[in-house]
């Protein structure tokens, strides 16, 4: 065999490219595709929204997004009439519908509820997990794989499996409905994810470093904090990613433990449907919202994450 | 700069002991190498003289203080890793600052005090380049002015040229110990390549499985090893063995070895009868058709100025470095004269070497020295 000629036996023929490639563009649009309608329904009307054949091609509208961030009342035409201008845009929308702006809706307090629960709860996780890691990984720590191995427990049940005890404490400890309840309940589950995940990346950077800095004068908590965390940050950033997308999504738990002040936007956006008929571009507007967040966190740190999934699966 | 004393320093791993009873003293100023295979011990004890182990018994003493369980960033030593550990999100310069950082000297002075080691090392046009694009070699002088910057009581260095390509090695053993004749630093130098020890060392320390077989000179260690596995260990080839039976008794001259009569350095001790072994160096065996020790060419290796021949005994194979010149085919059968003035004699049993003539020299130059 010439060597021009040569193939090599590890490196995956063009052919077989081609189909893992087709194989993925083709799941890839198959998943894009609830993401679209969402989006394209949160800017139909509600007629739009509703009509059979669905309506690919439409007058865009926005009168989804005005509903979710607005209480209306249904006023006589004569009433709307007898009023001044329109205000805005979104004014003037819903009084085509015979409706006047009451005030803002819910959303806003919910979504930003999310913000402080999610963002809470995954530092929270984060910064107990790189610790708790840390040590793991240094230390002799006594029982440390029974110790490890329980802390992943954690996770091998559905967390809801715990509602009704968590319910009942909750309510008991005046945690229900509180902020300060759902950050501490989406840290206490993230945790064992932050302390496995976060491990796998600090067993990798060589303690020389840290042994270096101690030699050098610093204390252990210096030496951690100058030579580990910074070498740690793709660890870190991989870590609170994940933590953030279960603080963000979860469903069940806020629906249980939270009802009023504390409510995030999960539990908060199927209730949007019940205000004045069944109005899916308010609903599809909450959605598309929520997502941003998490989309932009995302693509900020794509890297980190990616390199977090594959993590362990090729060594150097 | 300080003198390191170590009195029967001792460090078990649970049921494994990593260092048995280590006692030796490096002097103020001296270029001292703990040489060994992997695994005997000599990385554990320089770790627990930096303070990063604690020992399970025995003291550590840097001039004259005793540190045995003082935290590491109270020892004021400086330590090379074998990996450099130099921090990668940081450049040279402040890689090199870091210890001054700590002790919270001011900047300006940081930023001089840099400069001077930096210009020391020949790394000054590098100060401000980041670690991860360095060569190896700028690697390891980045590494060696982070632990020169500090002025330390000592320095210890764990295998820093492990990996580092063999051209690049030779010329920082050169480096190093061109820098050690200038700054006059107590150095700790662990590695298991000989080479490195003996062009380095003033003394070293041989190693094996937590005991310290020798420690002397680089001279002393080639040409009286205190035991076979320092003979064996030193060397390249390393010592050969020819095994003879019976006693020797003290001021003989003369032993039979595969019915050959040799002769040896006078013997100064008693020895009862047991299973011996006559070491010979293979630069101190020669051709000599009239010998009765005899062998069969096995095979050579040419290496331009010299060559060195296995020759196949009764005794298994011996090698012996000659003349590139001797023109040699194997199969030939050779007698083999040996030098008797460098010749050593072990008891096989516990590996010791017996004592003769050849270490006389040695105890009489000690005494010269006070």
């Amino acid at each position: 065999m010439s060597l021009t000629s040569a193939h090599s036996v590890v490196a995956p023929s063009a052919t077989s490219k081609r189909v893992a490639g087709t194989i993925i563009v083709l799941y890839a649009l198959i998943s894009i595709v609830p993401l679209l309608w969402i989006f394209a329904t949160s800017f139909k009307t509600p007629p739009d929204s509703i009509a059979y054949p669905p309506k690919i091609l439409f007058q865009p509208s926005i009168e989804g997004y005005c509903n979710l961030f607005s209480t209306r009342t249904r006023q006589t035409p004569e009433y709307i009439n007898s009023l001044g201008p329109a205000t805005g845009v979104c004014d003037e929308t819903v009084r085509k519908r015979n409706m006047v702006i009451a005030g803002p809706s819910n959303f806003m307090p919910r979504f930003v509820n999310s913000l402080i629960i999610a963002f809470g709860s995954t530092f929270c996780a984060v910064f107990l997990g790189t610790l708790s890691a840390y040590g793991f990984s240094r230390f002799k720590v006594p029982l440390a794989d029974d110790l490890l191995f329980f802390i992943l427990s954690t996770r091998m049940m559905p967390p809801i499996a715990v509602a009704i005890p968590i319910y009942l404490m909750y309510r008991e400890l005046g945690l229900s409905d509180t902020a300060l309840g759902m950050i501490l309940l989406y840290t206490a589950v993230n945790v064992s994810l932050a302390v496995w995940l976060l491990k796998g990346f600090i067993d990798e950077i060589p303690r020389e470093y840290e042994e270096a800095a101690m030699i050098d004068g610093y204390t252990r908590l210096q030496a951690f904090w100058r030579t580990v965390l910074p070498q740690a940050t793709t660890g870190i950033a991989a870590t609170a990613i994940f933590c953030l997308i279960f603080a963000w999504n979860e469903y069940a738990f806020a629906a249980l433990l939270t009802s009023g002040t504390a409510q995030t936007a999960p539990p908060f956006i199927p209730t949007i449907i019940g205000e004045g008929g069944q109005d899916w571009p308010a609903v599809a507007a909450g959605t598309t919202i929520f997502l941003v967040p998490i989309l932009v966190f995302t693509i900020l740190l794509r890297k980190q994450l990616l390199r977090g999934i594959t993590f362990g699966a090729v060594r150097k | 700069m300080a003198e390191i004393r170590v009195e029967h320093l001792r460090k078990a791993f649970g049921d494994f002991v990593a260092v048995q009873d280590s006692n030796f003293v490096v002097e103020d100023g001296e270029f001292f190498v703990m040489l060994g295979p992997s695994g005997c011990g000599k990385t554990t004890t320089l770790r627990m003289i930096a303070g990063l182990e604690l020992p399970t018994g025995g003291k550590i003493l840097l001039g004259g203080e005793d540190v045995t369980m003082r935290r590491a960033r109270e020892r004021d030593i400086a330590f090379v890793f074998q990996l450099f550990a130099l921090y990668p999100h940081m450049n040279v310069r402040k890689n090199i600052g870091f210890p001054l950082l700590a002790q919270g000297m001011p900047g300006a002075e940081i930023r001089q005090r840099v400069e001077e080691t930096a210009k020391l090392l020949r790394i000054d046009h590098l100060l401000n380049k980041s670690v991860s694009g360095l060569a190896g070699g700028d690697r390891q002088r980045v590494a060696l002015g982070r632990a020169i910057v500090r002025r330390p009581k000592c320095f210890l260095m764990d295998e820093p040229l492990g990996t580092l390509d063999t051209e690049f090695r030779d010329l920082m053993v050169h480096e190093l110990r061109e820098l050690h004749n200038r700054i006059h630093a107590t150095t700790v130098y662990v590695t298991h390549d000989q080479m490195e020890a003996m062009s380095m060392a003033d003394k070293i320390a041989v190693m094996n499985h937590g005991v310290i077989e020798q420690f002397g000179t680089p001279r002393e260690i080639y040409d009286r090893p205190a035991t076979m596995f320092v003979a064996d260990f030193i060397g390249s080839p390393p010592m050969n063995f020819l095994g003879f039976g019976g006693g020797l008794a003290k001021g003989s001259k003369e032993i039979t070895v595969q019915g050959a009569k040799v002769a040896v350095p006078e013997v100064r001790e008693d020895i009862a009868p047991a299973d011996m072994a006559l070491g010979i160096r293979p630069e101190h065996i020669r051709f000599d058709d009239a010998s009765k020790l005899r062998g069969a060419i096995y095979g050579t290796e040419y290496l331009g100025t010299t060559q060195i021949v296995a020759v196949e005994t009764a005794d298994g194979i011996i090698k012996a470095r000659v003349p590139a010149e001797i023109r040699l085919n194997a199969g030939d059968h050779v007698g083999l004269a040996l030098r008797s003035a460098r010749l050593s004699l072990f008891e096989k049993g516990s590996g010791r070497a017996v004592r003769t003539a050849i270490h006389d020299a040695a105890s009489q130059g000690r005494a010269q020295h006070g």
